[in-house]
């Protein structure tokens, strides 16, 4: 007995996991032209020191339900901090560089924070798991969910909405995309690209920390949970078009929706269906879904 | 220029230097040598694509192919003889890989940059895939290879190690002095042409399509030999040799090394080695630290990888 | 813009990087009179937590305690029949072509006397032929796979812990015990041969036990996935009465905080087959009614002896926490090649015995652990046997206890010496007792 809604339903709440991750290194890639490996350290990082705010909040007894708004802090947090040191502690001096070139800077940096995180905090697991079970259930077609799965899609949904009109209304977001248009021509008419890049790189890292900040609830937290969502969300990003904010949503949706179907009905391909999506994606649209045409430079 | 003619000399004397010297070695010392070697010709095949200007984050697929291949030969097709020999594994690897090559690479010759990197890294991921779901070949765990003879000739126990090491020795001779006399080819140099502008190299009347072709042909018939020659040296294979971290080290190494001259991968892939294992060793808790510090420091000292070093010393001189 | 300077710097901190490497093994060469015995377990990635920090950690309090003869009897002897013992830590991560040089490294380069180590099954496949080539004295704390010593014979090499057949055949027995009427049952498992061969063991005992009972699905996410959500819709549609999962360290912790707010651990018995370190690590949060298995007769089920009492406090009194089987399974490897030395060493006059004499001593041994008695009775005296318990958690309260334990002998869920474990479970645990 398996209807499409539970398929639908578990699709949904993983594509609002997926896009999560996947938002903050879409946005990066499509200022910075940077595709950063350690974006996942950044998403463990978020869920550490998430982990770590909830054991506090809890040991010391403090209202429950406020630790609902430690996910967002620890988000913040980490972004404040990680994003502005790495940003100008290491990136800015490889711009320029060929796109692979800088790949690798950010895998020598998710080497370099794996081991500083694991200094931090050890390779035992944490958790957090208070907020996950404390809203308690709803039943749709007979089946439990957890409500904090609820707000996981409503946040999503929320960050989604929020980006994509911070770009179209925003000045700081017009900025950013006369930056991803051009960033020669930019500069020359008196954008302070530096500035843009220090702010992109600042909000990529407080999303993917707030995504780490948003699942540490309902997982244990645990060295190389970093390394395994990384592939994830690039699967995720060149599917739906590499920095391209609707095609994070729609690479996000396929890979959830194609992951839940093949628990549900074809356990058996679940372990590599995401790179079987994302290979024949890239067959047929080889830039990916949402690809923007690009100028032609000579 | 004359740095770059006195290759084929320098590589034939480092072959006799590596072939003499590698007899007096200790049995770890030649293990540790053959493993750069093999991985040493996965790089060399990075070398002739990131000349053509492609980062492959997927020659994991080649390299475990090129491991499996000649081991289920034996194992499934059942050719004892033949797939016990410490020279056919590797060259049977070889010729799989190639023969795969072949096939993506009509589709992935139309690919740049990043998104060749993606897609080659989507094959090798479900290559991965579908070697953990095949429990005939072990899944996970894998299973254990071994080798009798060398060229059909038996092998006494004591001198099983050294043929092995010996074979991968020569096997990257060949490979580094053929890949040297390709690239001042007609075919060979329009690589970096490609690199520069595709443009020109049609107006040129060359297929840019086809040039890409067949390097990543080349890429992957070494990446198997590699893989072949690894596998035979470790004793054991499992699906983790297409792991995408394992396509990243190779490109971790080829950028260590440079592109400026085909000796550069496998030097970079012995030092590599070297450095993994002395971390290991003396920062059990750190050693992921010091290969990412080791790589920053490469990109931001010596862009052009540690050739440059030698570079700068022959232009000096 | 001064470009010389920095190529310098790198130049330079490339030279000093190879000088102290150079240095440092030039240092590390041999002293004669301790015995170096290389210890291999996860200290990074995803194993580290679950099982290999506990496995150093029951090593170091074993060790140290040996060297200063302070062990309970029958171990009082200082270090190994006298000898000082000196570990030296290698980290497992990596994969096996790095465990292959690394085990040739400890042996050949910092000649170690022995070594004990191995968590992952694909590491202990791929060191195993190493250790008879290199002829060097190889204990298996931990790893599960059957087909060490079922596809092989060695020399050289030992496995003091039973294998995860074991763990499947004694969770069948089980289950069917504690709900004779059961209708259905379905499995979660890690995509990768721990998890497949757990399951396949699993539905092939259940299949002997309760012929026409059908499994109603089986998931097998990815290794480390973390997000279960869809597997945990699947698994409460599938009305299972038994849910089998041999899940780990961060995925088990995972399974049980995702699983139990939807009532998975309600609606269906839940057996987890390596569930002990879950259950020391997460504590209250474990649901009640949850089947706990500890890979053998370990902490909540270890036998109450001088020797597991002092264990369990020396390890806690340092490390805050109860030690988990990982624990229990090194502390039983360092005292079996305890047990061998200095059993040899007696039959040599009191002598240091030479590796030949420890590995003739060590055959077919049967020696004490923490958690009870070993039989070194499989794989012509080289494969332990040992019997194992399961138990239900109760949690009043968030304090847990173990109720309906049973034991099971080792006789009664592993082979006997030189059948295969797939074909004894299907032939119907047939030679067993």
């Amino acid at each position: 007995m398996t209807d499409l809604v539970p398929v639908l339903i578990d699709g949904i709440i993983y594509a609002s996991y997926l896009f999560i991750i996947a938002v903050g290194l879409t946005l990066i890639y499509g200022v910075m032209k940077i595709l950063n490996m350690a974006h996942g350290s950044l998403y463990a990082l978020g869920a550490y020191v998430t982990a770590t705010l909830v054991g506090a909040w809890f040991s010391h007894g403090l209202n429950p339900y406020g630790s609902f708004a430690l996910p967002l802090l620890a988000a913040i947090l980490v972004g404040l901090v990680a994003g502005p040191i790495i940003e100008r502690g290491l990136l800015r001096f490889m711009y320029g560089n060929d796109e692979i070139v800088l790949i690798l800077v950010t895998y020598a940096l998710l080497l370099i924070l794996e081991d500083l995180i694991k200094l931090v905090w050890g390779v035992e697991s944490y958790s957090a798991y208070q907020p996950y079970g404390l809203l308690g259930t709803f039943e749709v077609a007979g089946l439990p969910y957890t409500k904090y799965d609820a707000i996981l899609v409503g946040v999503a949904v929320s960050v989604g909405v929020a980006l994509t009109w911070g770009l179209a209304r925003t000045r700081q977001g017009k900025l950013l995309l006369a930056v991803i248009h051009d960033r020669e021509v930019s500069a020359a008419m008196g954008i302070n690209v530096q500035r843009v890049y220090l702010v992109t790189f600042t909000i990529g890292t407080i999303l993917a920390a707030l995504a780490g900040a948003l699942i540490a609830p309902k997982v244990s937290v645990v060295p190389a949970m970093g390394v395994e969502v990384i592939v994830l969300a690039f699967a995720v990003v060149v599917i739906g078009g590499l920095g391209s904010l609707p095609g994070a949503a729609l690479g996000a949706l396929i890979v959830g929706l194609v992951g839940s179907a093949a628990v549900h009905y074809l356990p058996q391909v679940e372990l590599f269906s995401i790179y079987l999506v994302m290979a024949l994606v890239l067959i047929f649209r080889p830039k990916g879904l949402f690809s923007a045409a690009e100028a032609r430079k000579i | 220029m004359t740095a770059a003619d006195r290759t084929l000399p320098a590589l034939s004397l480092a072959l006799q230097v590596f072939l003499i010297g590698g007899w007096f070695l200790p049995d770890w010392a030649q293990s540790l040598l053959i493993l750069a070697f093999g991985k040493g010709l996965v790089v060399l095949g990075l070398l002739l694509l990131i000349r053509t200007g492609l980062v492959s984050f997927g020659q994991g697929l080649y390299y475990c192919l090129g491991a499996y291949a000649a081991v289920s030969a034996s194992k499934i097709l059942a050719f004892p003889d033949l797939m016990s020999d410490a020279l056919a594994m590797p060259l049977f690897g070889g010729v799989v890989a190639g023969v795969l090559g072949l096939v993506l690479g009509f589709l992935l010759a139309r690919y740049r940059a990043i998104f060749f990197a993606m897609l080659s890294l989507a094959f090798s991921m479900i290559l991965y895939g579908l070697l953990i779901k095949m429990s005939v070949l072990g899944s996970s765990d894998g299973f254990n290879i071994d080798y009798r003879t060398l060229a059909g000739i038996k092998l006494p126990d004591g001198m099983k190690l050294y043929a092995l090491y010996a074979l991968s020795t020569l096997l990257v001779f060949i490979a580094t002095a053929c890949l040297h006399r390709y690239l001042r080819s007609h075919l060979g140099r329009l690589a970096p042409a490609v690199r520069d502008n595709e443009l020109r190299v049609e107006y040129m009347g060359s297929s840019v399509r086809y040039v890409v072709h067949v390097n990543y042909i080349i890429a992957a018939v070494l990446a198997g030999v590699g893989g072949g020659l690894v596998a035979l040296s470790i004793g054991h294979i499992d699906p983790d040799l297409a792991y995408w971290t394992t396509s990243g080290e190779f490109v971790f190494v080829a950028v260590l090394g440079g592109t400026g001259n085909v000796a550069a991968p496998v030097l970079a892939s012995l030092l590599f080695e070297w450095i993994k294992s002395a971390a290991y060793q003396y920062a059990p808790y750190t050693w992921q630290m010091v290969l990412g510090i080791t790589l920053l420091l490469v990109i931001m000292f010596l862009p052009a990888g540690l050739w440059s070093i030698f570079q700068r010393r022959a232009r000096e001189a | 813009m001064n470009t010389k300077l920095p190529r310098q710097l790198g130049f330079w901190s490339a030279t000093i990087l190879v000088l102290a490497s150079a240095f440092g093994a030039v240092s590390a060469a041999a002293q004669e009179n301790p015995v170096k015995i290389g210890a291999v377990t996860f200290l990074s990635g995803a194993a580290a937590g679950p099982f290999g920090v506990p496995a150093r950690n029951g090593a170091e309090i074993i060790v140290e305690a040996m060297n200063a003869g302070q062990l309970p009897a029958p171990y009082t002897a200082k270090g190994l029949g006298g000898a000082p013992v000196q570990l030296a830590f290698t980290d497992e991560a990596g994969g096996t072509t790095k465990q292959v040089n690394e085990y040739r490294n400890l042996v050949q380069r910092d000649n170690v006397d022995m070594v004990i180590g191995y968590i992952s099954s694909g590491d202990c496949l791929a060191v195993a032929p190493l250790a008879d080539e290199l002829k060097k004295l190889t204990v298996f704390f931990d790893c599960g796979t059957p087909r060490i010593f079922e596809d092989a014979s060695y020399k050289y090499l030992f496995r003091t812990g039973a294998t995860a057949t074991m763990d499947s055949v004694a969770a069948a027995l089980y289950v069917t015990e504690l709900k004779p009427s059961l209708k259905k049952y379905a499995g979660i498992n890690q995509n990768y041969s721990w998890g497949q061969d757990s399951w396949n063991d699993f539905e092939a005992a259940m299949k002997v036990l309760k012929p026409g009972v059908e499994a109603a699905t089986s998931q097998m996410p990815k290794l480390l996935a973390g997000q279960y959500g869809a597997e945990i819709s699947t698994l409460l549609t599938s009305h299972a009465d038994v849910v089998h999962t041999s899940f780990w360290g961060g995925d088990a912790e995972a399974l049980i905080l995702q699983g139990a707010p939807r009532g998975l651990f309600q609606k269906s018995t839940v057996v987890m087959t390596a569930g002990e370190p879950t259950l020391v690590r997460l504590g209250s949060q474990v649901p009640d009614g949850t089947v706990i298995g500890a890979r053998g007769p370990f902490d909540v089920f270890a036998p109450d002896t001088e020797l597991n009492r002092w264990f369990r406090k020396a390890y806690e009194d340092r490390y805050g926490v109860v030690p988990s089987y990982p624990a229990y399974k090194m502390a039983q490897a360092i005292l079996g090649v305890k047990s061998a030395w200095e059993k040899a060493q007696a039959a040599n006059d009191g002598k240091r015995p030479s590796e030949d004499q420890v590995i003739a001593a060590f055959e077919h041994l049967s020696f004490e652990g923490p958690g009870g008695k070993v039989e070194m009775a499989l794989g012509k005296g080289h494969q332990a046997m040992q019997g194992t318990a399961y138990g239900i958690a109760k949690n009043a309260g968030g304090k847990i206890t173990m109720v309906n334990v049973k034991t099971y002998p080792a006789t009664k869920v592993t082979p006997p010496d030189g059948v295969k474990s797939d074909e004894w479970i299907k032939s119907g645990f047939k030679a067993g007792k």
